[in-house]
């Protein structure tokens, strides 16, 4: 496939230049098309990059033709290259579905803000996903933030979406004063904010005081950002209260990308082993994900909103992913990137197919939605096939990524963690099964008006597209297995070696 | 009548304000233009250049600093600022330099370097500047700034859902 270097900063360039072009249209159709394209070209260039990644060759760009720890880098491995193929996908598709969706959700004259938003949020996120700058990390975050709060509150719910956004705002940027906090403490004990650089020098100044603070400081602003068990307040009213595009296109990308930094600041930059062996960053980790899948998972059974379902079983998801995480051996690190890759899909679709009924029937409380398969069959049979894969039925990605979750946690001897990666998943079944089950057996009000008709098609394809790709890393997982077995080694190399020479450093 | 009361009490600050408000603006530009010798640059540029306009709002009343700068031109100011600055990165790549490096603009890197910082210290001096009095609109009235009031449907569509 054809490759560029420049490519790289393209794919930062071209939604940050689309995005004030929206606003000087100010014309729904004339963003939405801007929005369209430049994301189309984002997804080519994406490929065109993961495609040249996957070959072996690390991306390295210097931005305004400065070296490395002087300027900025940009630097871009398999982690990177597969996370910022999805992000732009998922992007893409949910940006197909939302010219539909937001036409009920948001009032006409503010439709070019909305795209505008969006192509800034998307601008940030995958500017945290490129950049090999620490600082830049947070400024990247910070425009991404910044522009989902504004997404956020431009829900239908005004009143509910206002609250949602400006609590996510508040502990947001709790999280990210905690990161740059971090960061500061990094660079003032090493002088330098590239990443590789850090890595580098980090070793030499490990058991000071500075690098434990920063170490911490960076740690619980991802908590906050990734959504983690007890921080995770402001995620279940950001989700439901949302547009539905955003809450689809947040719930695969936003604290996927946050992961992202999380696998970038302890797998590579402070080093496995002092992440893991010396500061026990797994014994914090593990305890909160495994509580946090669990207890999550049941709180999802007791909601009544859909969404509201789907939220607390994305807090449960990045239980998932942490639990993988916090064994800091190869195969957990392979199966956490396999489940941020397809719960991606999976959550993605799941929300569009919400905001489809939404669509059609206004709400999403279960209680009003009895038997609306018979109206609505294509939106049902999605959110049943994507509703399987988060269970983990066979055949289904969420098969794949649960599979290897369990088997990476009999591998690391975590018996009791693998039997409690399968209950919960039984919890799945439940709320999973309770939502199906009122779609398809309940008989009630919503039959009724049968006028109701299914979607329209420009919102069914992309849900479609979703259900097709999740299936097919189903059948074929080798396709995202050997993706994430390339990421997750290349992580794992990439750390300087440093298990020798450091004590307890308390 | 007490509008016009309230106008009359406020002469000197009036007259005042009209004496500085070309000084600020000059001295906008001199932090502007003058920020890659001296103290200065785009971000205080823009504010300083801002300020002028809040004062006028703040004095003069907002509605009539609305007819100055209207709230449309400022939403295409905003962006051409930061289309300016993207931009000028879009024209090293296509020189063929990496983005944003200025040597490749002229023939001389030393000059391209200074003609690049110009321009995209422009381009932030711009959209500060916007972004400011925009924010000053938006605390100041409550009508929306975006310029929904020439779509009276939406507002009604707005209020109906809260």
């Amino acid at each position: 496939m054809l490759f560029n270097n420049h490519f790289s900063v393209l794919l930062i360039v071209l939604p940050l230049m689309a995005a004030p072009i929206c606003v000087i249209l100010r014309n729904p159709k004339a963003s939405w098309l801007v929005a369209l394209i430049s994301n189309l070209i984002i997804v080519l260039l994406s490929l065109s990059l993961l495609s040249h990644v996957l070959n072996g060759n690390v991306v390295r760009y210097e931005l305004g033709g400065w070296a490395a720890p002087t300027g900025i880098e940009y630097y871009i491995d398999g982690i990177n290259a597969v996370l910022i193929s999805i992000v732009s996908i998922i992007s893409l598709v949910t940006l197909i579905y939302s010219k539909q969706s937001i036409r009920k959700e948001i009032a006409t004259p503010r439709h070019y803000l909305f795209y505008a938003g969006w192509l800034l949020c998307l601008t940030g996120l995958l500017g945290i996903l490129i950049t090999g700058d620490a600082f830049n990390v947070f400024v990247f975050l910070e425009i991404s933030s910044l522009s989902m709060y504004m997404l956020i509150a431009l829900g239908s719910e005004r009143r509910q979406a206002l609250v949602a956004s400006f609590r996510y705002l508040i502990l947001g940027s709790i999280g990210a004063s905690f990161i740059l906090l971090g960061i500061g403490f990094l660079y003032a004990a090493t002088g330098t904010l590239n990443m590789s650089d850090i890595a580098e020098r980090l070793p030499l100044v490990n058991n000071s005081r500075t690098v434990i603070v920063g170490f911490s400081f960076i740690t619980i602003g991802l908590f906050i950002k990734t959504a983690m068990f007890p921080v995770f307040s402001w995620l279940p009213n950001a989700y439901q209260f949302a547009p539905s595009a955003v809450s689809a296109f947040l719930a695969g990308t936003a604290t996927k990308v946050s992961l992202y930094i999380f696998l970038r600041f302890f797998y590579h930059i402070f080093g496995t082993d002092y992440s893991f062996g010396n500061l026990l960053l797994g014994d914090v980790l593990l305890p909160l994900a495994v509580i946090g899948f669990f207890v999550m998972s049941v709180v999802a059974i007791f909601q009544t909103d859909i969404r509201r379902v789907l939220a607390y079983s994305s807090i449960a998801q990045i239980g998932y992913i942490f639990a993988a995480i916090s064994m800091a051996t190869e195969q957990g690190l392979t199966a956490g990137i396999i489940h941020i890759i397809n719960h991606a899909f999976i959550k993605t679709a799941l929300f569009i197919s919400v905001g489809c009924i939404l669509y059609r029937y206004g709400t999403a409380n279960i209680n009003q939605l009895n038997g609306i398969i018979k109206t609505m069959p294509w939106t049902c049979a999605a959110f049943i096939v994507a509703g399987f894969s988060l269970i983990g039925v066979p055949l289904t990605a969420g098969f794949v990524s649960k599979w290897y979750l369990v088997s990476a946690a009999i591998d690391s001897g975590w018996w009791l963690i693998a039997v409690m990666i399968l209950t919960s998943s039984l919890m799945a079944i439940i709320y999973i099964g309770r939502i199906v089950e009122v779609f398809c057996f309940k008989t009630g009000d919503a039959t009724n008006s049968l006028k109701v008709k299914e979607a329209p098609f420009s919102m069914l394809l992309p849900l479609w597209f979703l259900i097709i790709v999740s299936v097919y890393t189903g059948i074929n997982g080798d396709v995202v297995v050997d993706m994430a077995k390339f990421s997750a080694t290349q992580l794992l190399d990439s750390l300087p070696s440093l298990s020798n020479s450091i004590g307890n450093p308390l | 009548m007490l509008k016009r009361n309230v106008q009359q009490r406020h002469r000197v600050v009036q007259v005042i304000t009209k004496f500085l408000i070309p000084m600020i603006l000059l001295f906008a530009f001199y932090v502007q233009f003058h920020g890659d010798f001296g103290a200065g640059g785009g971000f205080q540029a823009g504010v300083v250049f801002a300020s002028v306009f809040i004062l006028h709002g703040l004095i003069f009343g907002e509605a009539r600093t609305r007819l100055v700068l209207t709230p449309n031109t400022l939403r295409v100011l905003m962006s051409l600022g930061l289309l300016l600055y993207a931009g000028t990165g879009v024209v090293s790549l296509l020189l063929g330099g990496n983005y944003l490096n200025y040597s490749v603009l002229l023939s001389n890197p030393v000059s391209g370097q200074h003609w690049g910082i110009f321009v995209v210290e422009l381009g932030v001096g711009i959209t500060v500047a916007a972004v400011m009095v925009s924010l000053f609109y938006c605390f100041s009235s409550k009508r929306n700034f975006v310029g929904h009031i020439s779509h009276p449907i939406d507002e009604n569509e707005l209020n109906s859902d809260g």
